[in-house]
């Protein structure tokens, strides 16, 4: 027995099936996790873990407008996470949903900005011109991969810092309010170019309730459209789908497309919601924290719903221990990261259970009792 | 007076249990010096989990292991090597990014570069008639190169004892008297071989006893010289066999057909395809001999549309040029295939059996508008199960909890159900049970007899036989002619598969 096993008498062993248990447990482990290692964190910093811990969870989210901000924040994580929930499946990876994001924000507010005398139908040609957006962003890294074999991975991501430099430059220069006092910043969208509110007094609009309906319709794809299954087969055995005929090429441009679409809605709905306007800085990294908030969710479009929620109250509490406790904003950060490694952790025992390892004694063998008789 | 040797390896009520199955339950076995010792059983019945017990790769619940008639605990494969025990795995060990001497280098002690055991390599692996490159990278390699790896990687270590997980599927016949040569020499110099086959043939000529398991247990011990191979089937079975019989019939019009096709392999280290001429009726099966790594794969890929050709009429299925066609393509026109890997390419490992019953079998009413209609799998993997008597929980049972012979069933089955015109099946019964492969043979044949074309790749000569109007042999990416199986005598397809008909090439199709 070696001496690992003498002092640790427990070793890894694969399940016969995976765990369902497991696989639910194991975001909760690490939410668990994260709050434990937070209260560390907390008290290594000088702070009372405990009235840190009430800054940061529960104070931000113990009265209705609170809630409503927890909803707000969750739409944007929502809508790229469900997108790239579908393209994950499929070993698609969309890194860039944060690049998407903003062209959908540019593509909508750009017909917010230019297109006058749509009435009500401003709104429906912004949230669509937002989505194609985001569509033919990621239809670059399509079209590359197709073409070229590039990996999205690197395409998607480069191309968030064009587009992040795209809209810089657009609200330092020709799309400037003339009356902005030289701030960087769009022309303030009419009345009836913003999403009306769902309850007033609070911040979060129908962008919401659009992205529990994306997340259904995401949760029907994936679970009974042939499309769906294929994209499917070709993240779970690439083999396979070449051998059934599935078409590579299709996959990829359907995973890219949808998750660029979603990332472009997400987009210009945070624009034409709590923002109002086009600014260099419209998202605190919501891209990037849904590829956390899409596994966090299980890669599922209906568990992506309650990730997202999490998620949004993290960055929640980040703020609120930014201005109560004079804590730094990278609190946010370091709570998703420490949150996706608890995750990944856990997610080891959905396939693997630690079982004790029982001690061996040898014992003498039969065979020199025997042999002695022989002879 | 004489002291008697102890045996080398000596098992006593060997247990193992895993959290779904009692894989062995009181095991005893015996290994003399110098004895080449069979070990038969079907698959699952736990012949697989005892060898890796024996090697210290699994950990027995209870019993108790005797080296040379001292008690061990043999706690990882490196304690194996140490009392001197090799073992070829049925399912291979190898680092795919490297190359067969860093492979090799990784498992040996004392540590020696690659470079130093390349000659070695290459030396021992000429001196017992595997051919391997050292300095090739793994990923390149078929399957049965992979498998010489193996055992020349073992042989460099001058074992004591050597475990062989059926060595001699991908072997040539020339190959495997070669290696029952080399096996019985390194017995003479007392070396003991522990030989796991389910070839009852090759288990009756080279071994010394034999221990036969069957459901975990040992079910008999037996001298294999004095049995018969119904005898050892029924002990490993519990039960008698039938044989499958191939009547003689005429067959119809070509349904298959690959005209001059010369094709480069995707793989730099691929065999290409060089102007391959094959034609498969209506009604016959045509089986394709040869070594593994021989271009099977690439004709293999050809012909099932992953790799497309480029000329359309280099292959015509059902007299369309299909050349250019993607594989769902030529599903559509009456192709059905069973490739050689199971998991992972003829069926997704994590996917349940309905959901693999819809991999191929969408065509068979189970999309509407675009929307899976569960039901309808489900309802086609259970009667694919019922019929090919697929043994799992049920039709929701992830592919990769079934043994290796179920899933087979399960995908010849799903792929014969789909009623297609030309069928062609990779290595059908790789290893697959006794019983299992005698029903998919059958089920080939029944194929036949209703007139389907059907083109098998194999390299098991003995099922090739027992199943093939014709015959024809790949080498070096090329095909020979195809001979009428009963003007094909062993001894020629032995010479064939050395490359010989390149030299004659453009000889007569002997069945034309």
């Amino acid at each position: 027995m070696s001496l690992l096993e003498r002092v640790w008498p427990l070793q890894l062993e694969r399940r016969a099936a995976p765990s369902r248990v497991m696989s639910f447990a194991s975001p909760l482990i690490a939410a668990v996790a994260m709050l434990i290692t937070g209260f560390i964190l907390f008290s290594a910093l000088g702070k009372d873990p405990v009235a840190a811990f009430n800054v940061f969870f529960i104070e931000p989210l113990s009265n209705a407008y609170g809630l409503g901000e927890l909803l707000l924040k969750a739409t944007p994580l929502l809508l790229c996470a469900v997108g790239l929930t579908i393209g994950f499946r499929a070993n698609v990876w969309n890194i860039g949903a944060e690049g998407q994001f903003v062209i959908g924000a540019i593509a909508g507010g750009g017909v917010a900005l230019f297109a006058s005398g749509l009435g009500v139908f401003a709104l429906p040609a912004m949230l669509l011109a937002g989505a194609a957006g985001g569509m033919a962003w990621a239809g670059i890294a399509a079209w590359l991969r197709t073409r070229f074999n590039t990996s999205e991975i690197l395409v998607t991501l480069m191309l968030v810092y064009i587009a992040k430099l795209g809209l810089s430059y657009l609200v330092h220069g020709p799309w400037r309010d003339p009356a902005g006092f030289n701030f960087p910043q769009s022309q303030a969208f009419d009345e009836n170019e913003i999403l009306p509110l769902l309850w007033e007094g609070a911040r979060v609009n129908i962008a919401f309730i659009m992205a529990l309906a994306l997340a259904v319709l995401g949760a029907i794809f994936v679970s009974k459209s042939f499309a769906g299954f294929r994209m499917r087969v070709a993240g779970l055995a690439p083999a396979a789908a070449a051998y059934a005929g599935y078409s590579d090429k299709r996959n990829i441009w359907l995973a890219l497309l949808i998750s660029g679409g979603c990332a472009g809605l997400a987009g210009i709905c945070e624009v034409a919601g709590p923002i109002g306007l086009l600014s260099p800085d419209i998202s605190p990294g919501y891209g990037f924290a849904a590829i956390i908030v899409a596994f966090v969710g299980r890669l599922h479009p209906l568990g992506v719903v309650l990730s997202s929620l999490l998620m949004s109250a993290l960055y929640l509490g980040g703020e609120s221990a930014q201005i109560e406790l004079q804590l730094p904003s990278s609190v946010t950060g370091l709570f998703q990261g420490i949150l996706l490694f608890y995750l990944l952790a856990a997610d080891l025992f959905i396939t693997f259970r630690l079982r004790r390892v029982k001690p061996i004694v040898a014992q003498p063998l039969a065979i020199g009792v025997k042999t002695a008789n022989a002879s | 007076m004489h002291t008697p040797t102890p045996p080398r390896l000596q098992l006593q009520g060997i247990t193992k249990r895993y959290p779904a199955v009692l894989a062995n339950d009181r095991i005893d076995l015996k290994v003399d010096a110098g004895e080449i010792h069979a070990l038969l059983g079907e698959n699952g019945a736990g012949k697989s989990t005892l060898m890796k017990i024996v090697y210290g790769v699994v950990r027995p619940d209870s019993g108790s292991i005797g080296w040379e008639g001292a008690p061990v605990v043999i706690d990882s494969p490196a304690t194996a090597r140490r009392l001197g025990i090799g073992m070829v795995f049925q399912h291979f060990s190898l680092f795919e990014t490297l190359t067969v001497a860093e492979n090799i280098a990784l498992s040996i002690e004392p540590r020696t570069k690659p470079a130093v055991l390349a000659p070695r390599i290459r030396e021992i692996s000429e001196s017992y008639g595997l051919p391997v490159d050292p300095n090739r990278l793994v990923h390149s390699m078929s399957v049965g190169e992979r498998q010489r790896v193996e055992i020349v990687r073992c042989l460099l270590q001058s074992p004591r004892l050597l475990i062989m997980d059926e060595p001699t599927s991908v072997l040539t016949p020339q190959a495997v008297t070669m290696l029952f040569e080399t096996l019985r020499r390194l017995a003479a110099e007392k070396v003991s071989i522990l030989y796991i086959s389910h070839k009852l043939d090759e288990v009756r000529s080279l071994c010394d006893s034999a221990t036969v398991l069957r459901g975990g247990r040992v079910s008999g011990t037996a001298n294999p010289r004095i049995e018969t191979n119904e005898s050892l089937a029924r002990m490993m079975v519990g039960a008698d066999l039938q044989e499958c019989r191939l009547t003689p019939r005429e067959p119809g019009e070509v349904r298959l057909e690959v005209k001059s096709l010369t094709q480069a392999s995707i793989d730099p280290f691929g065999t290409s395809l060089q102007q391959i001429d094959l034609a498969v009726r209506s009604g016959e099966i045509v089986g394709i001999a040869g070594v593994s790594g021989n271009g099977q794969r690439e004709l293999l890929a050809a012909i099932s549309g992953e790799a497309r050709s480029d000329r359309a009429n280099a292959i015509r299925i059902c007299d369309r040029d299909a050349g250019a066609l993607d594989p769902a393509q030529r599903r559509a026109i009456g192709l059905s295939f069973v490739p050689e890997e199971r998991l992972g390419r003829g069926a997704v490992p994590d996917l349940s059996l309905a959901d693999n019953a819809l991999l191929t079998a969408y065509g068979a009413g189970m999309v509407k508008n675009g929307f899976v209609r569960t039901g309808a799998c489900r309802d086609f993997a259970r009667e694919t199960i019922r019929q090919f008597d697929v043994r799992c929980g049920s039709e929701l049972s992830i592919a990769s909890s079934l043994s290796g012979g179920n899933l087979q069933k399960f995908i010849v089955g799903r792929e014969i159900r789909l009623a297609p015109r030309v069928m062609v099946v990779a290595q059908p019964t790789w290893g697959v049970d006794i019983g299992a492969s005698q029903s998919i043979r059958q089920a080939l044949i029944d194929m036949r007899d209703q007139g389907v074309a059907v083109l098998v790749i194999s390299e098991e000569l003995d099922e090739l036989y027992a199943i093939c109007d014709r015959l024809a042999v790949i080498a070096g990416g090329r095909l020979s002619p195809t001979y009428p199986t009963a003007q094909l005598p062993l001894e020629q397809i032995g010479v064939l598969m050395t490359g010989s008909f390149v030299a004659s090439a453009g000889a007569a199709d002997v069945a034309a």
